[in-house]
């Protein structure tokens, strides 16, 4: 459990952090926060022969909220992005998910931007890029590029990084008016990578759902989008609170959409069940969240 | 005289360990050369070729060693530690493999360079050519024997054990009503936080070796590597400094890696150090639990268990170096405190192409309390019978002590137990969980439409197994109170205890007291920590020595005082006349009389030297039949273990949408005799209930059709977490021992031993699916659910 010798490199601005990485091209890696990719090397199950560490890197450790979008820098720690009530009141699916992103420990350390450019099937942030129809921005030392969540997961552990490059930073876009979100998951153990896990997000315009959404971790190569509008048409919101809305029929629709794997911890067939579950729950959830009368509350957790 | 045995006092380790005061294995040898192993990513194979070419540059590099290098005994089989007559095909591995592996993770060379990265390097770097043998993986194909782990045994089975009494048959078929029905357990692992590790010096001036190990027996790894390195005993110093956790793995010895360590030392006249890493651990240490069982029942019409008919297949791996225990411990402790009219239990100890399987916390009994306990809720389900009545109906009564089982214990004696009281132990644990409201509980629940469910299982366990253990206590100078025992500590709490008991005998404030375990230095005759042991073994011991020591001091301070020994008391340590504490001496004083001396160097030893005027001039100054120094050794070897008992009894909620298990709420009530310190006893049900909770919801070796090992992490491997363990409520019933001075029974396992049992009790009766495989996972619920063909009576709700 000791790491194969690499060369160590600890930038200080982001150009220079771009031309070691330019520089050292297929064989570089950047550091982040580590979480994922510190026990890799320890496990020899990688073995770059440099790490470009940008903990040291000006700039990039920032969460910027404006009025319509959250962009989280680079070196911004999880629990950053999680505890910041500004990107909480603009998309509170960054919080909902985040709570449920390993352990305080481990989100005191980890990067979400690290995380999703891990590109893990099973990592919650993965989902709410997806979800929010967010972008991450890849630069080099030739520029930079911004990319779309649907374009940036390429597979699992593989996004569209080329060598010399790195993510900047991530924006999750505000929903549109009048929606509400929820995120939700099964896990064996309390912040646990989930068996199944659901991101979901459900807009009521004048007094009607008009309009629902739901991207899937753990179930795909990739974070899954599906749209279940379709199935939840006719749910209408009286005295606060949404009814009429088959939430089941949207489960079962999301259950076509997807086709788990089997491994350790779960058969196929449970996983496609917990879609259905957890589908319903999570629309019903966002729904309540998004329904007029509901008023957001801006709790700080942890 | 202040009451300090029996108080609920502070840990007194807990400072320095919590505050990073702690010297663990890794903490020590800081510029020692570290050692890898080449292991075998093979499950079985034979090794063709070692090519160490390509890693002879890696600059560090010490040297790499493989079986071909070893020699005398170091170059035999390891010892099978425990034999047994039903024994009759065990197997050991050589300390590197010699030209085949059976298991991932056997040790195929060493390398020992300047520090572990390099020597990881170095294990990269070599090339072992495998001929891949078909591997054994799994009870089942072991038993189908179309292949062989060893291809000198035709069936793969080394051990097949038989506990009988009564007539099982005749019983069986007498029976008015009789169950059939199989069960299978999953491995498990004793999984301390820290695993193993050694640190070995040579002292070449000397022909000396002084090893560090992270042990659970500092003894007996000294006489294996005297042993095994043809060194003198008295040439090898072996110290557990403290240790993060044990739970049995580390009972095990020798190692490979505790001979092969020092060994290396010894060659290259440098220190060698090797700390385990944790994918080492899970490939190559040991494991527990995996079991099928074939059980049958027979039992009248009101639920008395009048015979029970079990066989089992035991999962013990590549290899048999701890020997078979653990099957014994399940054929024996099976029973539990019932008492069916006739017994039989058939066991075949199987090799299998996996890591081993030797003693982890429970050792055998979790499992036999799933067989047992599991029988009662069958016999309590096919008779409508509340399932706390069923088993009230089998209890063993209180005037039926000692009663004899009629069976052969793990330490070769009768299976008799000394004492208890179950019906009581019954009547508290359903006081305490409310089983006798629980349908009003499970009604509120089902009207909110949540899914509740109560379990109980029952269990009795053997502690304090001999054959023996020693203490040394002495009193320095300066009052001090030294306390030895050669057993050793993974977190136990021995400091406080032996501590206590020591401070009560003698008479002198506890913080006076300071113990030592594990040590060879300090005490060179010890067993080891396992099987609940120690308090019993070790504290008898230790409080024999005491009142030694005590007797003494009393003998010497009377001379002194002029007065009769039974006029004096010891009273925080000071010896005085009792009623007059003007005529007084302190302990310390004593001490120093205690020990004529020619040399006057400081006070106190100016006070005892030859000129010192002695109240007679007749005698000698120290007496013919006496000894110098204010101390004591004593041992303490019981006819037989002591038997602990408890009760636990559980309520989950499962949610039914997603078919998870939620425990909200886990009580025990537990019996361990006399208890020194209740809260050293709740934290040790504490953590035997969290590892029960594990072994019920989470934990599995999930080993591929090619023997390797998937989930060999401690992300894939679900250990609970905190956040997974419930509140747990405890009460305690005192039944003391009549076979030691202390009154006291073991505490160290009882926690964990019924929860399986207890949760899959609880899970059924919460869905009505029959659970006959542990650990049940939501997924396994899930699809259990989905196919269930048997649904039990209770399945209607």
């Amino acid at each position: 459990m000791k790491p194969p010798a690499f060369t160590y490199h600890a930038p200080e601005s982001l150009d220079e952090a771009l031309g070691v990485l330019a520089e050292v091209g297929e064989d570089g890696k950047v550091l982040a926060g580590g979480q994922s990719l510190v026990p890799i090397l320890n496990m020899r199950l990688a073995a770059p022969a440099h790490l470009v560490d940008i903990n040291r890197v000006a700039g990039l450790s920032t969460v910027d909220t404006n009025d319509t979008s959250v962009t989280v820098g680079a070196t911004a720690r999880h629990t950053d992005v999680e505890l910041d009530d500004a990107a909480y009141g603009v998309q509170p699916l960054l919080r909902q998910a985040l709570r449920l992103v390993a352990h305080p420990v481990i989100r005191n350390r980890g990067t979400t931007v690290g995380s999703l450019a891990h590109a893990d099937p099973a990592g919650e942030m993965t989902a709410v890029l997806a979800l929010t129809r967010g972008s991450v921005r890849i630069t080099s030392g030739s520029g930079s590029r911004n990319v779309d969540a649907t374009d940036f997961f390429v597979g699992p552990l593989e996004c569209c990084l080329r060598a010399g490059e790195m993510v900047e930073s991530a924006t999750f876009p505000a929903f549109p008016a009048g929606t509400g979100s929820a995120f939700i998951e099964v896990a064996r153990r309390h912040g646990d990578y989930a068996l199944c896990g659901v991101a979901a997000a459900v807009t009521v315009l004048d007094g009607a759902v008009s309009a629902a959404r739901a991207a899937y971790i753990s179930v795909g190569p990739t974070p899954l989008l599906v749209d279940l509008t379709d199935a939840v048409a006719g749910g209408a919101v009286s005295g606060g609170a949404v009814s009429g809305a088959d939430w089941a029929a949207a489960g079962r629709l999301a259950q076509s959409q997807v086709s788990p794997e089997a491994d350790i911890h779960s058969t196929a067939s449970y996983r496609r069940h917990l879609v259905g579950v957890l589908t319903a729950r999570a629309l019903a959830e966002a729904a309540a969240a998004a329904a007029p009368t509901h008023s957001l509350p801006l709790r700080r957790s942890g | 005289m202040t009451q300090i045995f029996g108080e609920p006092i502070t840990r007194r380790e807990d400072a320095r360990l919590t505050t990073g005061r702690g010297r663990f294995l890794d903490d020590l040898g800081r510029h020692a050369l570290a050692a890898a192993f080449v292991r075998s990513p093979h499950a079985h194979a034979r090794v063709r070729e070692i090519d160490v070419t390509a890693a002879l540059d890696v600059e560090g590099l010490i040297g790499i060693y493989t079986y071909d290098d070893l020699d005398g005994p170091l170059a035999e089989p390891l010892p099978l530690l425990i034999p047994h007559p039903t024994l009759t095909a065990g197997r050991t591995a050589y300390p590197l493999a010699n030209g085949i592996v059976r298991h991932v993770g056997e040790p195929i060379a060493m390398v020992v360079g300047t520090d572990r990265y390099v020597a990881e390097d170095v294990a990269g770097l070599i090339e072992v050519t495998y001929e891949p043998l078909p591997p054994v993986v799994g009870l089942t194909a072991s038993r189908d024997g179309d292949l062989l782990v060893h291809d000198d045994l035709p069936d793969n089975v080394a051990a097949h054990l038989m506990q009988q009494t009564g007539d099982v048959d005749a019983e069986l078929a007498a029976a008015p009503n009789t169950v059939t029905f199989t069960q299978t357990i999953e491995r498990s692992a004793s999984m301390p936080l820290e695993g193993r590790g050694v640190y070995a010096r040579w002292d070449a001036q000397d022909d000396s070796l002084r090893v560090y190990s992270s042990t659970q027996t500092s003894t007996s790894v000294r006489a294996a590597i005297a042993a095994k390195l043809e060194l003198s005993p008295g040439k090898v110093e072996v110290i557990a400094p403290d240790v993060g956790g044990g739970f049995g793995v580390k009972i095990v010895h020798p190692w490979p890696e505790e001979l092969l360590i020092p060994w290396a030392a010894r060659l290259l006249d440098r220190e060698v150090k090797w700390v385990e890493d944790r994918r080492e651990h899970f490939i190559s240490s040991a494991h527990e639990r995996g079991q099928i069982q074939d059980i049958t029942a027979g039992y009248d019409d009101e639920g008395r268990l009048l015979a029970l008919d079990v066989r089992i297949w035991h999962d013990h791996g590549a290899y048999t170096p701890y020997g078979i225990i653990v099957p014994i411990i399940t054929s024996t402790q099976l029973l539990g405190p019932y008492k069916p009219r006739a017994y039989r239990c058939a066991i075949d100890s199987m090799y299998t192409n996996t890591v081993i399987v030797t003693p982890y916390r429970g050792a055998g009994r979790p499992q036999g309390c799933f067989a047992m306990e599991r029988t009662m809720d069958r016999i309590a389900d096919a008779l409508g019978l509340d399932r706390a009545v069923v088993r009230e109906r089998n209890l063993i009564q209180p005037d039926e002590f000692p009663y004899d089982q009629g069976l052969t214990f793990q330490d070769g004696r009768p299976l008799i137990y000394d004492s208890g009281d179950y019906p009581e132990s019954l009547r508290m644990i359903r006081e305490l969980v409310g089983w006798d409201d629980f349908e009003t509980v499970r009604s509120q629940a089902a009207a909110e439409g949540r899914t509740v469910g109560i379990g109980m299982a029952c269990y009795v366990e053997g502690t304090g197994v001999g054959p023996y253990e020693g203490g040394h206590v002495q009193v320095e100078n300066s009052g001090r109170v030294l306390v030895s025992t050669g057993l050793t500590s993974q977190g136990q709490g021995h400091e406080t205890v032996f501590a206590q008991i020591v401070a009560q005998e003698l008479g002198v404030p506890l913080d006076d007291v300071v113990v030592t375990t594990g040590d060879t230095r300090r005490f060179g005759y010890a067993v080891g920590t396992f099987a609940s042991r120690a308090a019993v073994m070790s504290g008898n011991a230790v409080a024999l020595a005491a009142r030694n020591v005590r007797a003494k001091a009393l003998r010497i301070a009377a001379d002194a005082l002029e007065c009769s020994v039974d006029d004096l008391d010891i009273i925080d340590g000071v010896v005085q006349v009792k009623g007059d504490p003007s005529a007084a001496m302190a302990l310390s004083t004593v001490a120093v009389l205690s020990n004529p001396l020619r040399y006057a160097f400081d006070n106190a030893a100016r006070a005892a030297t030859q000129f010192a005027p002695r109240a007679d001039p007749l005698r000698a100054p120290v007496d013919e039949d006496d000894e110098p120094g204010l101390e004591n050794r004593d041992y303490y070897s019981p006819i037989r273990s002591t038997f602990a008992s408890g009760m636990h009894s559980a309520v989950v909620e499962i949610d039914r949408d997603t078919c998870e298990t939620k425990i909200l709420r886990y009580a025990v009530v537990h019996d361990c005799g006399n208890l020194i310190n209740p809260m050293i006893v709740e934290g040790q049900i504490h953590g035997g209930v969290a590892q029960g909770v594990g072994g019920a919801l989470y934990e599995v070796m999930h080993y591929d059709e090619h023997g390797q090992l998937l989930n060999a992490s401690f992300m894939d491997f679900l250990m609970p977490y905190a956040t997974e363990i419930p509140h747990i409520e405890t009460a305690h019933l005192q039944t003391p021992s009549p076979l030691n001075p202390l009154g006291i029974k073991g505490a160290g396992e009882a926690g964990v031993i019924p929860g399986s049992a207890c949760l899959a009790s609880a899970i059924e009766d919460a869905l009505g699916v029959r659970i006959s495989a542990m650990p049940v996972s939501p997924s396994d619920l899930f699809e259990l659910l989905a196919t269930d063909p048997e649904r039990t009576r209770r399945g209607s709700r």
